[in-house]
């Protein structure tokens, strides 16, 4: 029975426990994973305290409503996360690697480790990304001040850090999950698995789900209500769109997730028997459950990706957009389309094959939206004055890998093929080859484009062209031989295989993660040079890459207020209309007072309230469970109560700081885009315009 | 804009409020959003029961469980409470800022969502003491799990408004409570929405 203090949380449990009791590399493994994230916390809460962060981390990051500063938080939480989910996929590689008939690690750690890195990479890694580029683009796209909740976006994210937390702290207190991302019931059951294990997964994907689902509605909401007068739909930028189509996505996805994992928790903790084996349960609710959000999830993940190559295309070609119109209703159809697919999650099933060739028929369908958005890029591209700078390199590499991954999808949507290669090596290959060449290649060329706008300087040349090149050679040497190695039969998440004609791909497998691992190391080189030479990188103007949408007509970085005054749009594409015209840069016509959010603590409270709430979940410690949850009820009550919560910024403070920045850009030279990746280029384009 | 415009479907406070009416706009338009994302979760438990609706696993059924004239009351109540939430709206929208009527119309309506709660869990206690409890089967745990979702709905509701009267009481009518009253009430007349969904598909059709 579980202790009232400390429930079923004991000495043993801390993860240097096993190691002392029994020392292995697979102990030592996970020991030193345990190690990094306590001497990572110490040394991050050192930091802070040697050099008096803690007050300006607090007052400027942590309790601001900036959607600004909110984006840049979930990116650098993804960024944190995806050390972890690379390092893991590393050592998955490494294990398989040396897989036949043994391996150095246990089949219990790897079953952990393919689950952590499908739960990390997917929902605090790509979401994250995808929410972060959104909540810090999307406001100064629209010509927005701010999201339509600044509060509850804080609250979002803080829910997400909380469920990251939870994740990081299963590598010190118990385990994790081992049943994959998916976490399919029975298995995941208390009949199988009575440890802590699913509970953190759960609580994990709860809490992040409710987060997310939160942020799809003010993502959706600041779209539809926030947009600058004269801005119609048929105006938004295309990033916009496909952000406008992940957040109603996200508000009808996330919902079947969050019931689908509280489901499996009724089963866990209070003997309930949605997906039990016995008394009338039926896993197969769970599998259809959790795809209903799984497939539209992985257009969730794309959709945006799609959105930073559309911007992209058309900056860097130095033209419009090509295909606008077919682009938008594209994004629809995907976003539609995506929730009628579920089911070919699990062809194999036994569902009939009428069934099964419906859910194939309307798969194979999908792919045509998704083509024409390809054929949309390649025209904008077409006779255009492209410049192959690191974003264009990840377009590139997007274009050919994702199109392979793309086919290998519409193979396996005929239900007679996925019978085949159903749960091999083949699927990791294809889900892999959409998600990285996709989602991942999108968010990092986004990131790439939109860090000047961010923080005023520009991400050095030259390490971002080799990051870009390290990222899609080591994808393919890391991936494209699982597609072989699942057509010779190797099953996926194996721990151990007995065919030794697998090994020599395991090792070229190898080989890829290790490309991968130092492309990673790469974007970090790239940051800390890009840091260290900022003076010699800045683009004050805020317009390096002749950009062509709303936010590149402001400062970098924007001031808080983001716009001086709400811009009137005329058209698509309005800042590089304003240019073609010759009128760019003009002080507004007449500046007003403005309100905007006040600083607050709701997030964070709300954060720390949840983590405790998960932790005491987990460990069935439930004083603390109660006591998170009261926090949480608490914080959001009293903030009912919080009257003065906008500041007013006056015209005179508004008009000043643009005036002073017009001036600034007036007495900036202009670059033309032949040097845009020079020292030279200070933010200002020169009008050289492609009609 | 004239007085009639609407900014938001369903009740507007109307331009003489002023403030309150266009700062309410996409407050209120984003509630429904939320309002829409709700009924998936209750969409998924409804879809759920329905499928497990067979798998009693030789436990009790709801001919054996259910109490229709219980469910009947229950219905009444809540349909009830929906039209006193109701008149509180109509008060706060032409009551002239009077708040004491507002807040019996209010009263009343947490007192007849108590009482709905106090029925469906009496209905509870019956039904696990003839052996109806989640853990027998997977239909109870369906009927449970659906049931108790909105149960707990109306629970978190009946906190709502305890906490509008107290902010009533303390802040005064102004333009983030009446914002937050047409919300609650969105959110109140949802829950009547779902109950009827409930009564059709869990209780008529279970002993149909």
């Amino acid at each position: 029975m579980s202790d009232p203090i400390f429930g079923r949380l004991e000495w043993s449990s801390f993860f240097v426990h096993e190691f002392i009791a029994a020392p292995s590399i697979d102990s030592a493994v996970a020991a030193g994973a345990g190690l990094a994230v306590v001497v990572g916390g110490i040394a991050l809460l050192g930091v802070l305290l040697r050099y008096r962060l803690w007050g300006r981390l607090w007052r400027d990051w942590l309790t601001s409503a900036d959607h600004k500063k909110i984006g840049i938080m979930y990116i650098v939480l993804a960024l944190v996360m995806m050390a972890r989910g690379v390092l893991e996929g590393v050592a998955m590689r490494t294990h398989q690697a040396t897989a036949l008939d043994g391996g150095i690690l246990s089949a219990e750690h790897f079953a952990q480790l393919f689950s952590t890195h499908g739960t990390i990479m997917i929902l605090f890694v790509a979401m994250p990304l995808l929410i972060g580029l959104i909540n810090y683009v999307v406001p100064l796209q629209i010509g927005a001040r701010d999201m339509v909740f600044p509060v509850m976006n804080q609250v979002s994210l803080g829910l997400t850090t909380a469920a990251a937390a939870l994740i990081m702290v299963s590598l010190v207190v118990g385990h994790f999950e081992t049943g994959g991302w998916s976490a399919y019931p029975p298995y995941t059951g208390a009949d199988f698995n009575p440890g802590v294990g699913p509970d953190y997964w759960i609580w994990a994907i709860v809490l992040s789900g409710i987060g997310t689902t939160l942020t799809g509605i003010n993502f959706a909401v600041t779209i539809y209500k926030s947009r600058a007068p004269g801005m119609h739909f048929m105006r938004m930028p295309m990033f916009t769109w496909t952000a406008l189509c992940t957040a109603i996505m996200i508000v009808y996805a996330m919902p079947p997730l969050t019931a689908g994992s509280l489901m499996l928790a009724l089963d866990r903790y209070l003997d309930f028997h949605f997906f039990t084996n016995d008394l009338g349960g039926n896993m197969m609710n769970y599998a259809n459950i959790f795809w209903m959000f799984g497939h539209p999830e992985v257009y969730i993940v794309v959709l945006p990706a799609f959105g930073v190559f559309s911007e992209i295309s058309a900056t860097y070609a130095a033209k419009r957009l090509y295909g606008y119109a077919s682009l938008v209703f594209a994004t629809m159809a995907i976003a539609a389309v995506s929730f009628t697919v579920w089911l070919h999650h699990f062809f194999t099933m036994g569902q009939s094959a009428s069934v099964n060739i419906a859910f194939g028929i309307a798969t194979m369908i999908i792919a045509v939206p998704t083509g024409v958005k390809i054929y949309d890029w390649m025209a904008t591209l077409y006779r255009g004055r492209i410049r192959l700078t690191a974003p264009m390199i990840y377009m590139l590499g997007f274009f050919i890998l994702f199109v392979i991954g793309g086919l290998s999808g519409v193979i396996q949507a005929n239900p007679t093929v996925d019978f085949q290669v159903h749960n091999t090596l083949f699927l990791v290959a294809h889900f892999h080859n959409v998600l990285i060449p996709g989602t991942l290649f999108g968010m990092l060329a986004g990131i790439q484009y939109w860090f000047p706008k961010a923080f005023g300087f520009r991400l050095d040349e030259r390490l971002s062209r080799r990051a870009a090149w390290l990222w899609i050679i080591g994808f393919c040497f890391a991936f494209l031989p699982l597609y072989w190695l699942g057509l010779l039969g190797m099953p996926r998440r194996s721990a151990s295989f007995s065919d030794p004609a697998f090994v020599p791909w395991m090792y070229v497998a190898l080989a890829g993660a290790l490309v991968l691992l130092s492309a990673f190391f790469t974007m970090l080189q790239m940051g800390w040079v890009s840091v260290r030479d900022r003076k010699r990188l800045a683009v004050p103007a805020g317009d390096p890459w002749d950009g062509r949408t709303l936010e590149w007509s402001v400062s970098s970085p924007p001031p808080e207020w983001n716009f001086a005054a709400t811009p009137q749009v005329y058209s698509r594409d309005a800042f590089a209309v304003e240019k073609e015209a010759g009128h760019p840069y003009l002080p507004a016509q007449r500046y007003a007072d403005i309100k905007m959010p006040n600083a607050t603590s709701m997030g964070m409270a709300v954060c720390i309230a949840a983590t405790l709430m998960g932790f005491g979940l987990v460990w069935h410690i439930w004083w603390l469970a109660i006591a998170g949850l009261l926090g949480m009820a608490a914080s959001m009550i009293a903030r009912g109560f919080v009257t003065q919560t906008e500041h007013t910024i006056s015209a005179a403070e508004l008009e000043q700081a643009h005036r002073d920045w017009l001036d600034d850009v007036a007495n900036t030279r202009a670059v033309t885009r032949d040097e845009e990746t020079s020292p030279g280029n200070r933010g200002l384009a020169a009008a050289d315009v492609v009609p | 804009m004239t007085q009639d415009t609407p900014l938001h479907p369903g009740l507007n406070l109307g331009a003489p409020h002023g403030e309150a009416h266009t700062r309410s706009e996409p407050v209120i338009f984003g509630f429904w959003v939320f309002l829409m994302s709700d009924l998936i979760l209750f969409g998924i438990l409804f879809a759920t029961y329905v499928a497990m609706r067979n798998g009693t696993a030789g436990g009790p059924g709801p001919l054996e469980l259910f109490d229709l004239t219980s469910v009947a009351i229950q219905t009444g109540l809540l349909l009830l409470s929906s039209l006193t939430y109701g008149f509180a709206s109509l008060l706060l929208k032409h009551g002239n800022g009077q708040r004491r009527g507002l807040m019996i119309w209010l009263i009343i309506t947490a007192a007849l969502g108590l009482a709905f709660l106090g029925f469906e869990l009496t209905d509870f206690h019956s039904m696990a003491q003839d052996g109806g409890v989640p853990s027998r089967s997977g239909w109870l745990s369906a009927y449970y799990a659906l049931v108790g979702l909105h149960g707990l709905h109306i629970t978190l509701g009946l906190l709502w408004i305890g906490v509008m009267l107290v902010q009533i009481g303390v802040l005064g009518l102004n333009c983030r409570v009446k914002t937050r009253l047409l919300m609650l009430g969105l959110y109140w007349h949802f829950l009547d929405l779902v109950w009827i969904g409930i009564f059709s598909i869990v209780f008529l059709a279970g002993v149909a």
